[in-house]
């Protein structure tokens, strides 16, 4: 969806050649101001990455230099972090996929004959962007929270250890994950099932194929677009994610991602190289994964 | 491609007869998806739904168990000052951010749709990254850039900061609309001898109004709610999501407890935020091992002692 947008389609065909002065008038101030504020700080961030302690310099104070091992250092002290932030991301997502392709399919296709009730759904599915992503995570860590009626009502049932917490673990942090990115997966999947030609799926049941079948073989394939959209804009943001994982949200002990480091590198502790080469890393990774996974996917038009 | 297979395969459909038992497919789906959503919906609700209850609750601490009907938290909604102070800093900068920045996302959008230059594939990648990029890393690049040019943190460089991310997602919007846009109109603002400037405004800005707002509203939702990219960038300055942050931080201030720069704050960070043993702590600070036990159980004591914090000490 969002990835597709920028795809140079049929509109490039009807362009007219000529008045690229007025393009350039158009074009200049919002590509200077991104290359000012997004391409120089990424080139900034790199070159802090590489810097050095002043010699007998005051906390956080670093001068330029080519110090490679900022990345070893970060690597062997965080490496436990950035695997959790990775392993972590991808269960959210995974948990996301499965959670919002019923929903889409649902209101993409099968509610199609009742458009009212088709559009209602969809406001209720963007619903929790209407409060703060901070206070939803909130509310969750307080629904969920060793005093809840959930978790005294789960121990009163023995589904529970009497003295087991959910908040502050592994698990509470991938479901703050993947509840806050759900919308995010569940729209780009909507926006191509609602696409999706229902002719194709009783073709399948012609060919006498099983429901299970033609879902795997049919549906499955034709959303595959929407499928990329929204792994990319559940996985991305989840990896970078420090709210979720924080201790005063849904985190616990020994639950600190990637974004926790960076934070509390860069703004409290003030060691901005690790802080940098950490978002490197991450940023670095991301961009692997993501090349990899759009490639095997077979969608890389959609880039 | 899937249309064409679409149109083989329609064909295909009304030569051949309807058989009968094909409602037989849909038997199980059509009560387990229809429940299914309802639950997927109620659950997306969920938090929403409490945070309206309890703020009716009458709590005094915290806000997890039902303790009686009040309205008193929404008539003195500004009773801490700060409370409103950052919501108004969030509503300045979501303004100003939102105007600015949809301001520069419409004009790109025109022309990638309108015209045709070179490096477009380049400018399409640059107006793509932002929205592929961690928030951590925006946030951190920025601030490294504001810091090495000296720039004083505050309102203006977080309005930057939002400008600059919400400029994609308002090309994204925009666009959407201008290739819908059908060029007959214009042209016949054109052939009724219609300025360039007239055409303009009186066709194409009206046409692109719809798509001009749902990009508005959009980036004013992003800037109000951003947080991560906000703490990098703000320095001192609250707005409404940092202030939501500070008060869930479990009263503990650990940056104003300890005087910022010492050892103390620098080992409580590493040992209780980021997990790391005493060892790997030692090694970032490159102090003794003994100093990180001693560092610490000092930190300890004066958080334990601070009168905000009775109670929550043995966890930190």
């Amino acid at each position: 969806m969002a990835f597709s947008a920028f795809a140079t389609g049929t509109a490039q065909e009807q362009a007219p050649r000529r008045k690229s002065k007025i393009a350039l008038i158009l074009l200049l101030p919002g590509i200077l101001y991104l290359a000012l504020f997004f391409l120089v700080p990424l080139v900034s961030l790199v070159m802090t990455s590489f810097q050095q302690p002043i010699p007998n310099g005051d906390i956080g104070e670093y001068q330029t230099a080519f110090r490679w091992e900022n990345y070893t250092d970060a690597i062997g002290l965080y490496g436990e972090h950035i695997l959790r932030s990775f392993i972590y991301a991808i269960l959210a997502t995974i948990f996301a996929l499965l959670f919002s392709y019923p929903l889409a399919y649902f209101i993409g296709v099968k509610a199609r004959r009742w458009p009212v009730l088709q559009n209602l759904m969809l406001v209720l599915v963007i619903a929790p962007f209407f409060i703060s992503f901070l206070l939803r995570t909130l509310a969750w860590k307080s629904i969920l929270s060793d005093e809840s009626v959930v978790i005294t009502g789960l121990k009163a049932l023995a589904l529970m250890a009497p003295d087991a917490h959910f908040t502050g673990t592994p698990a509470a942090v991938i479901f703050g994950l993947t509840y806050n990115f759900i919308p995010f997966m569940t729209l780009p999947l909507y926006s191509t099932l609602e696409r999706l030609d229902t002719r194709l799926l009783e073709a399948g049941g012609d060919l006498y194929a099983r429901p299970s079948m033609t879902f795997f073989r049919v549906t499955i394939p034709l959303s595959m677009s929407g499928i990329v959209s929204g792994v990319l804009l559940t996985f991305i943001p989840a990896a970078g994610d420090y709210i979720n994982a924080s201790r005063d949200f849904l985190g616990g002990t020994g639950t600190a991602m990637m974004g926790n480091v960076i934070e509390s590198n860069f703004l409290v502790t003030l060691n901005y190289p690790a802080a940098a080469s950490l978002s490197i890393i991450l940023m670095a990774v991301i961009l692997v994964m993501v090349t990899v996974y759009v490639k095997r996917s077979g969608t890389e038009d959609l880039l | 491609m899937t249309d064409q297979a679409g149109l083989v395969l329609a064909r295909a459909e009304t030569t051949e007869p309807r058989r009968p038992g094909r409602r037989q497919r849909y038997g199980l789906g059509s009560w387990l998806l229809p429940t299914y959503t309802i639950i997927a919906l109620v659950f997306l609700l969920i938090p929403i739904a409490y945070t309206f209850v309890f703020s009716f609750n009458n709590s005094v601490k915290s806000n997890i168990v039902w303790r009686g009907f009040t309205l008193d938290k929404w008539a003195n909604v500004c009773d801490k000052a700060e409370v409103c102070e950052a919501f108004g800093n969030s509503l300045l900068i979501g303004v100003v951010a939102t105007v600015c920045a949809t301001i520069l996302g419409t004009m790109i959008a025109i022309a990638l749709v309108r015209y045709r230059f070179r490096f477009r594939s380049a400018i399409s990648l640059l107006l793509f990254l932002p929205m592929a990029t961690p928030e951590v890393v925006l946030g951190a690049g920025l601030a490294a850039e504001f810091l090495s040019a000296g720039v004083q943190k505050g309102i203006v460089t977080i309005i930057i900061a939002h400008v600059m991310f919400c400029v994609s997602f308002v090309v994204v919007t925009v666009k959407a609309r201008v290739s819908t846009l059908d060029p007959a109109l214009e042209e016949a603002g054109r052939d009724l001898y219609g300025s360039p400037n007239q055409v303009f405004w009186r066709i194409t800005f009206p046409l692109l109004l719809p798509g001009i707002i749902a990009a508005a509203l959009l980036s004013f939702a992003l800037s109000f709610d951003d947080f991560i990219i906000t703490n990098f960038n703000s320095g001192t300055t609250s707005t409404f999501p940092k202030y939501i942050y500070i008060s869930a931080a479990r009263g503990i201030p650990l940056q104003d407890l300890l005087a910022a720069g010492s050892d103390e704050r620098a080992v409580v960070v590493l040992r209780h935020v980021e997990d790391l043993s005493e060892g790997d702590t030692a090694a970032v600070l490159g102090v003794a091992v003994g100093t990180v036990k001693s560092s610490n159980a000092r930190a300890l004591r004066k958080l334990r002692a601070a009168p905000a914090l009775v109670g929550v000490g043995e966890t930190v």
